[in-house]
């Protein structure tokens, strides 16, 4: 072996693109939404059209909205008979300050993939409210189990926002220790978490203690079989764990109407659980709802479905190509129900903040960006012994063996060098 | 104590239980496992003297089997699944591939998640289909997964007893055939490491490699050879994720010669990866090829042609034949 040959070959020292890439080359031609159209009234937007929404299942049902409210899209607080929730203007900027955080740093990372630095982005954008007021409404104890876009969520845990980077980066798979911050590990094979966060809630309960446990995922995972198998296994050992679904209206190009015929939340009542939908976009209804879930989760009450009803704003990753799919009108109705813009006109209606605020904010966004841009510029790539690191934790003679080889191999170079 | 004789089936009964005993924070879960015992009755009243919250019977669902037991190890239980029949852990495929094997390395090494799959498997019980097959090879491709697989008593106890305490996830093949084959337990002795192979009977004049049900086939096969002034010698791997060439190296290197035996299909099964790695290792001691004897490229037949399919006495002396006659 040369060392002109090694050039030559050149090691890979990036990860491929995602699977997911080709993903977007699917095309699918569908009717918009209707649910779209109803967005700029100023009743609370309609559930879906499907014959199983269009009839009320009981009186009570009948009596209140579908789905919970709290937050028009105009910026006017609503009253929901199931769920107040009384605020104060600084918890309203906290609110706000997330969200615009996370959103800044979602657009960062959607930059730096354009520039090169990330193989791939899976963006929030539109989902702010439903991960930050999911994410507030826990306690520290809770534990969560992530999909892959769960950005908001993670800022909520306290997790570091360049530390979710690593693994679209390509330096590792993920790369922090769950424990640390009650935040599992991204999920890439989808639906999977929703058992783990199962299992999890098991424990919880074995264990007699006053926890929740979230499971993430979207209205495409809500056809996978795990999810299924996930909601069968926490119905009959009645294990905390509150089922999230962001119901982004779309898995990469296939539109919810590909994965079910009744209302997302109206499965958990085939299961034996509630199932309640919240205005995706709204952050305080989401909020409440998931406070009011997670304590029925802690307090014994079993296993509970949250769909939130929102938006993928973006393109599925970067990878993706919307505009193959997705009508101009549908994205243009979202628009207006965007989360952030809610939020601000609460905030400016009430007067809950001044100018000053959002100018720092303004401020600490760009050097939360900036501290991104360097960190993502400055990230390693990991030596090429590492993958023989943490595959086992006992070790395994063939590691071993492989190990030492590709060691020797590499270190012939080196004597090479040195010889030359 | 004195050693018991017990069936292999009995000895993995009594090793659950001493786990149960010793680790509060074992588990054990399935499908039947709890007031039936499980259809082998491997976990046969162990629900009665433990509770239903240590001896847990499923949903009958494997992906949410195994997924449950990834999360109830992140907390910190150490879960004991079973699996009902070899054919059956496909839905579970997923997470064992895709999760189980993975998360340990996606957290740098935070995650432990020390869960055991218990499959029984193999033929000869005259079964329906999905009921007699040998999947090992698909899960030893796997890196991040241990494969195990006793051919006795003995080891039936300890090796359970160690992988259910390896901080790794181990799937524990039981070579059902062998359930009521009955051998010495010695329940206080000091167990040999869980990886290493073992020489099981010692012999000059070509080595058989084996492990699980072929353990007994290749022991028969010597004792037949002997009659014909033929000297074999019987390695069980006992290991199949790591396997343990250093051991099967040491004894080809003195026969010269290698027959490696499995049930699984020959075709991309461990016997091609043992019989390529032998070669490297002991290219200039070998004197004949390193034949396989095993399962064909054909699904598992019905039972009353599983006699042929299966590497029986006559195929494995067949392929010694071949081996010598170089
Ligand atoms: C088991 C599996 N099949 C396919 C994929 C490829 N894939 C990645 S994301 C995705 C769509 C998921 O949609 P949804 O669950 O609605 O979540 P969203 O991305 O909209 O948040 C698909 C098909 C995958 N990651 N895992």
């Amino acid at each position: 072996m040369t060392v002109e040959s090694t050039a030559a070959r050149g090691k890979p020292r990036r990860a491929a693109a995602e699977t997911t890439a080709a993903s977007g080359k699917t095309t699918a031609s569908r009717k918009p939404a209707a649910s779209g159209k109803a967005a700029a009234s100023k009743k609370p937007a309609a559930p879906r059209r499907t014959a199983a929404s269009r009839k009320p299942a009981g009186k009570r049902q009948a009596e209140r909205p579908e789905m919970v409210q709290l937050l028009t899209p105009e910026g006017e607080r609503v009253e929901h008979p199931d769920y107040a929730l009384d605020t104060t203007p600084e918890q309203l900027r906290g609110l706000y300050r997330d969200m615009m955080l996370t959103r800044r740093f979602d657009a960062e990372a959607t930059a730096l993939q354009r520039q090169g630095e990330l193989g791939l982005w899976p963006s929030l954008l539109g989902q702010e409210a439903a991960q930050i007021g999911s994410g507030r409404a826990l306690r520290e104890t809770d534990y969560v189990f992530p999909t892959y876009r769960e950005h908001g969520v993670a800022w909520c845990r306290g997790v570091d926002p360049a530390q979710l980077l690593g693994m679209f980066r390509g330096v590792n798979h993920g790369g922090w220790d769950p424990a640390s911050n009650r935040f599992h590990l991204y999920t890439i094979v989808i639906g999977s978490q929703a058992l783990h966060a199962t299992g999890y809630a098991m424990g919880v309960l074995k264990d007699g203690a006053d926890e929740a446990v979230l499971a993430y995922f979207g209205d495409g995972a809500s056809s996978q079989g795990d999810v299924a198998e996930a909601f069968t296994f926490a119905a009959v050992y009645n294990a905390p764990v509150v089922f999230f679904c962001q119901n982004n209206q779309w898995a990469i190009s296939e539109p919810t109407e590909r994965q079910t015929r009744v209302p997302l939340y109206q499965r958990a009542q085939g299961y034996g659980f509630p199932g309640v939908r919240v205005d995706g976009n709204d952050v305080l209804a989401v909020l409440a709802v998931t406070r009011a879930a997670a304590e029925h989760a802690r307090t014994g009450q079993g296993p509970i479905l949250v769909e939130a009803f929102t938006y993928r704003m973006g393109a599925h990753t970067t990878s993706d190509d919307p505009t193959r799919y997705r009508p101009k009108e549908e994205l243009e109705a979202w628009e207006a129900k965007d989360p952030m813009l809610r939020l601000r006109r609460l905030i400016e209606r009430e007067d809950a903040a001044d100018d000053a605020f959002f100018s720092e904010l303004q401020a600490e966004s760009d050097a939360l960006a900036k501290r991104v841009r360097e960190v993502i510029r400055t990230m390693p790539d990991p030596d090429g012994m590492a993958m023989f690191e943490h595959t086992y934790a006992d070790g395994h003679a063939l590691v071993d063996e492989e190990r030492a080889q590709y060691g020797a191999y590499l270190a012939s170079f080196a004597d090479q060098h040195e010889g030359n | 104590m004195a050693a018991e004789k017990m069936a292999l089936a009995k000895a993995l009964n009594a090793s659950l239980r001493t786990a149960l005993e010793t680790d509060p924070k074992v588990l054990v879960m399935g499908e039947d496992v709890g007031r039936l015992g499980g259809v082998f009755r491997i976990t046969d009243q162990l629900q009665k003297d433990f509770g239903e919250d240590r001896v847990i019977d499923t949903p009958l669902a494997e992906s949410g089997i195994i997924g449950t037991a990834i999360g109830l190890a992140l907390r910190g239980y150490r879960p004991v699944a079973e699996i009902q029949f070899d054919g059956f852990v496909f839905p579970a495929y997923d997470q064992i591939v895709t999760q189980l094997a993975k998360m340990h390395a996606r957290s740098l090494g935070a995650v432990r998640l020390p869960v055991v799959i218990r499959i029984p498997y193999g033929g000869g019980i005259g079964a329906v289909e999905h009921h007699s097959e040998s999947p090992e090879a698909l899960f030893a491709h796997v890196a991040g997964l241990k494969i195990v697989t006793p051919s006795d008593a003995s080891d039936a106890y300890w090796m359970l007893q160690q992988a259910i305490q390896c901080d790794d996830p181990v799937v524990f093949f039981e070579p059902k055939a062998r359930y009521w084959d009955k051998g010495e337990v010695d329940r206080e002795g000091i167990p040999g490491p869980l990886h290493a192979a073992k020489v099981v009977r010692p012999g000059d004049d070509l080595t058989i490699a084996a492990y699980g049900p072929s353990v007994k086939t290749a022991l028969a096969a010597a004792s037949a050879a002997e009659e014909d002034g033929v000297s074999l010698e019987v390695v069980d791997l006992r290991s199949v994720s790591p396997i343990d060439f250093d051991t099967l190296q040491r004894s080809v290197e003195r026969t010269g010669r290698l027959v490696v035996v499995h049930e699984a299909p020959v075709f991309f099964g461990s016997g091609g990866e043992i019989a390529a790695r032998i070669t490297e290792r002991c290219f200039y001691h070998l004197e004949a090829p390193v034949l396989r004897v095993g399962g064909f490229h054909a699904p598992y037949p019905p039972a009353r042609l599983e006699e042929e399919y299966l590497p029986g006495l006559d195929r494995v002396l067949d392929s010694v034949d071949r081996a010598l006659a170089y």
